[in-house]
């Protein structure tokens, strides 16, 4: 295909861009949009990588007793699904949309330092490679995705696995600062004439706060994994308690990263959901500066939370009771956000497209998941839940009801400006229905599990009516929910092919992404339009024919 | 084997009954706000979808009043979910003070260890407790980082190497109690089950003074043959047998083990022809875990078979 532009056309996909052409053009882009597509590739690759794992635990535990994996390497697989799920397969999809759309909805034409952005991605890559690799070194990591000591000192897990899995997570770990540095300077520095911090979209603003978290939790953990690391191979005594050492060093290390872990996987999961929301209820965010100051409170509180992870390893009372406190107290700006949304969507002339609809699921999932997350706040009802299957349920209403749920969201939402084609909307409503229904009852009755005494980490249980049953069901529909996943990549192929050009602004949004051509050119916009409010483009739509026209020549645009 | 059944909504000590009743509120809290936000997301669905010919809607952009209040009322019940909670904290497993511990459990990669004061008794994967007593158990480790979990008795904790924890149970029903390793700990973290016997008062001295004094051999040929066996291959340097030159603590204590229900902490029921196929192939039925196969024949296992499950 020749450059369209050359004949004065657009762009309807990807491939008609000369500058995207070859496979070196992609291994040495320094272009924020290549980079933000490999990103979301390779995350939903490892996704699928995910799943698989998923599917196979859910293989063993469909009845009590089965024989289907040895112990030993169920641990594998259920270490290696959730590591792969938060730090292969959520932040990298977190950041690819993070890069791929903060300069777009700016007004920016790159991110400020676009080598850096190209180093965080080839970071993210080679050290998601070199955790795969430890299955052919010689075993891969089986202590679970936060590893606690001492189980992972050299005297019980014996095999290169613990290495391979500190070492991957250091080098991602670089990328994700590196990567969240560039995302701050970026928002801070190349923000078109006229977007103040009071306009920014809220995606934005989210990834922005997101960030600051990035930045700040991430060294905690790289330190602790040097720590892990200099105990299994130069002979120090960080986490091993008899020699000195503390087993519960490595918990604090571990959650002061891992709590705001789990806000870095959900606010940006949030910001989506306050674009697509108000685009297909035809209304404006309903509390912006609400939706963003609750978003700087989460980023503050979530730094004094982490100790609820740890409410059973007998700490001291006044230790419980300041964390009880605060995890209670970030329910609030959380819980809050769900009524922002809803009133959003009052009054509101709602389009239910797919991605709307993945915005709805999430709304209940997440709250599902929010509620779920406040009972283990009660620290008594703590002590009986926490490491149950009562938690598995918990992470995965939040994590995958809600994060997963509202970047589905996402994929729907800018998959036409990312490649100038729609996703196909009926496979993208049998996607989200097999997700709903998939998701629901494979996780539903974990609560139920948990409650019955059904330990997590478990590659079998005693046959214990009901025990069985609810594993049984669980897996039963753990099938519709990995069909749903796959069917997201069908879709993509299939409508890369055949799908309908998407024109600029299909969907009418009012962000500055949608005022440039689908997919973007190279250098994103020819002018970029004024910015006078948060939602540029519906000013432009809204103003007198007089002012529009003369906003159309000032703002440019290729029509 | 029956299962007893368990339930963390099934209470059957003070301690586990408040941490239900707390629960109880939690769900009731959760459900109606659950309700609320299904209830609104559904309502605004149905009754704000497009349909041709829909005005432009009206740009709300917030009203300052309402935010308020949706912050305040969440924040007020959490209030009260906290005063609730500290209270049952207390309820549950107050700090400890100088009260001695009535029994030390310590957790074993994969096997649970219980160790009694005066008169020193020491027992493996089963714990007796005497019913209606308050106990005070010290949880702690021998190796990794495990979790003590008994659903139906209350609290779970975690027994962390070098950082002790104490739990407070008061059993207030005689039976049979099930539970298991809460906190992943390795290869066979999943069969490591904890049994707990509460009984009456007298029954557990009487069980307690049994299990102080070392068992009596068995005196048929078998268990002469299967003693001698034990004696002259490497069980001792794991196991202990009280009244022999057995001392080894990795694996369980194994005197008084033929008053055991399960072996293998509940990998398997305790009966002789049970604890012969263990001897001869414990990979088989617990993979991973740190008893090797010893090389027995068939005969030699037979014979420890019946030495073991003869002590007395």
């Amino acid at each position: 295909m020749s450059d369209p532009r050359a004949t004065g056309g657009v762009a309807t996909s990807l491939a008609q861009i000369p500058e995207y052409r070859g496979l070196l053009s992609w291994l040495s882009s320094i272009d924020h949009k290549q980079i933000g597509i490999l990103y979301i590739a390779s995350a939903v690759l490892f996704l699928l990588v995910g799943v698989a794992e998923a599917v196979l635990m859910r293989i063993q535990l469909m009845w009590p007793g089965n024989h289907f994996m040895s112990p030993g390497t169920y641990n594998q697989i259920f270490t290696m699904h959730g590591t792969t799920m938060v730090f292969l397969m959520a932040m990298p999809l977190l950041f690819g949309f993070s890069v791929y759309l903060v300069p777009l909805m700016i007004g920016a034409r790159d991110m400020a330092f676009p080598r850096l952005n190209a180093a965080g991605y080839w970071l993210y890559l080679f050290g998601a490679l070199m955790l795969y690799f430890s299955f052919m070194a010689g075993g891969a990591p089986a202590a679970g995705w936060f590893s606690y000591a001492p189980l992972t000192e050299g005297g019980y897990s014996f095999g290169p696995g613990i290495d391979y899995w500190a070492l991957s997570l250091l080098v991602m770990g670089a990328g994700s600062v590196a990567t969240a540095i560039n995302l701050v300077v970026t928002v801070l520095t190349l923000r078109t004439p006229g977007m103040s911090l009071r306009r920014l979209p809220l995606f934005v603003w989210m990834t922005f706060v997101n960030s600051f978290l990035v930045i700040l939790a991430l060294p905690a953990l790289n330190a602790a994994l040097v720590m892990i690391l200099a105990d299994r191979q130069l002979n120090t005594h960080f986490f091993a308690p008899e020699h000195g050492g503390s087993a519960l060093l490595w918990q604090n290390y571990f959650w002061v990263f891992g709590h705001p872990e789990v806000y870095i996987l959900v606010l940006p999961a949030f910001g989506v959901i306050s674009e697509v929301i108000p685009v297909f209820s035809r209304k404006v965010i309903y509390g912006y500066g609400f939706l963003a100051s609750s978003t700087v409170a989460i980023a503050f509180l979530s730094f004094g939370v982490w100790v609820h992870h740890m409410f059973a390893t007998g700490l001291s009372f006044a230790a419980l009771y300041v964390f009880a406190a605060s995890s209670m107290l970030i329910a609030v700006p959380t819980g809050i956000k769900i009524f922002n949304w809803i009133a959003t969507m009052w009054g509101g002339s709602i389009r239910f497209t797919t991605a709307m609809m993945f915005a709805t699921a999430f709304l209940i999932q997440f709250t599902a998941g929010g509620l779920s997350g406040v009972t283990f706040a009660a620290i008594p009802i703590d002590w009986q839940l926490t490491d149950s299957y009562f938690v598995v349920a918990h992470i995965h209403y939040v994590l995958l009801g809600g994060t997963l749920f509202g970047m589905f969201a996402g994929i729907y939402y800018w998959f036409p400006k990312i490649t100038g084609r729609l996703l196909s909307e009926r496979l993208g409503r049998l996607q989200f229905w097999l997700l709903v229904i998939g998701f629901n009852g494979t996780f539903a009755g974990m609560h139920v599990l948990g409650v019955l005494g059904m330990p997590r980490r478990a590659y079998t249980y005693p046959d214990r009516p009901p025990l069985g049953l609810l594993h049984l069901i669980s897996s039963s529909f753990a099938i519709l929910l990995a069909l749903g996943l796959v069917l997201l990549v069908v879709n993509v192929i299939v409508s890369l092919r055949r799908g309908a050009v998407a024109g600029d602004d299909p969907w009418g949004g009012w962000t500055l992404e949608w005022a440039t051509t689908s997919p973007p050119p190279p250098d994103n916009f020819e002018r970029v339009p004024p910015v006078r409010s948060r939602r540029p483009l519906w000013d432009l739509a809204h103003a007198p024919p007089a002012v529009r026209d003369a906003g159309r020549a000032e703002g440019g645009g290729h029509d | 084997m029956q299962m007893p059944h368990t339930s963390v909504l099934d209470p059957h000590s003070p301690q586990a009954q408040s941490i239900a009743r707390l629960f109880y509120i939690d769900l009731s809290i959760a459900a109606v706000i659950f309700l609320l936000v299904t209830g609104l997301v559904a309502f605004a669905a149905w009754r704000f979808r497009a349909r041709p010919g829909d005005p432009e809607p009206y740009q709300e952009s917030g009203v300052r009043w309402l935010e308020a209040l949706w912050t305040a009322i969440p924040s007020l019940i959490l209030l009260v979910l906290l005063v609730l909670t500290a209270k049952t904290m207390l309820e549950v497993n107050p700090p400890v003070g100088k009260r001695k511990p009535d029994v030390t459990v310590v957790a074993h990669q994969w096997w649970w260890e219980y160790r009694y004061g005066d008169p020193a008794a020491v027992a493996a994967n089963e714990l007796h407790m005497p019913l209606g007593e308050n106990w005070l158990l010290l949880i702690s480790s021998a190796d990794v980082i495990h979790d003590f979990w008994v659903p139906d008795l209350g609290a779970k904790m975690d027994a962390i190497p070098g950082h002790p924890g104490y739990l407070w149970i008061q059993p207030r029903q005689a039976g049979t109690f099930l539970g298991t390793c809460a906190e992943y700990c390795g290869t066979d973290h999943a069969t490591m089950g904890i049994r707990v016997v509460v009984e009456s008062p007298a029954d557990f001295a009487a069980w307690r003074q049994h299990q102080a004094r070392a068992p009596v051999p068995p005196s048929d040929a078998a268990g002469i043959r299967g003693g001698r066996l034990f004696a002259a291959r490497t069980c001792r340097n794991c196991h202990s047998i009280a009244g022999t030159d057995a001392h080894g603590r990795v694996g369980p204590d194994l005197g008084h083990l033929g008053e055991r229900a399960t072996l293998a902490a509940g990998v398997l029921t305790n009966t002789p022809d049970q604890l012969r196929r263990w001897l001869l192939d414990p990979q088989h039925f617990k993979p991973g875990c740190h008893m090797p196969d010893a090389g027995l024949t068939d005969a030699e296992a037979r014979d420890l078979a019946s030495y073991l499950e003869g002590l007395r």
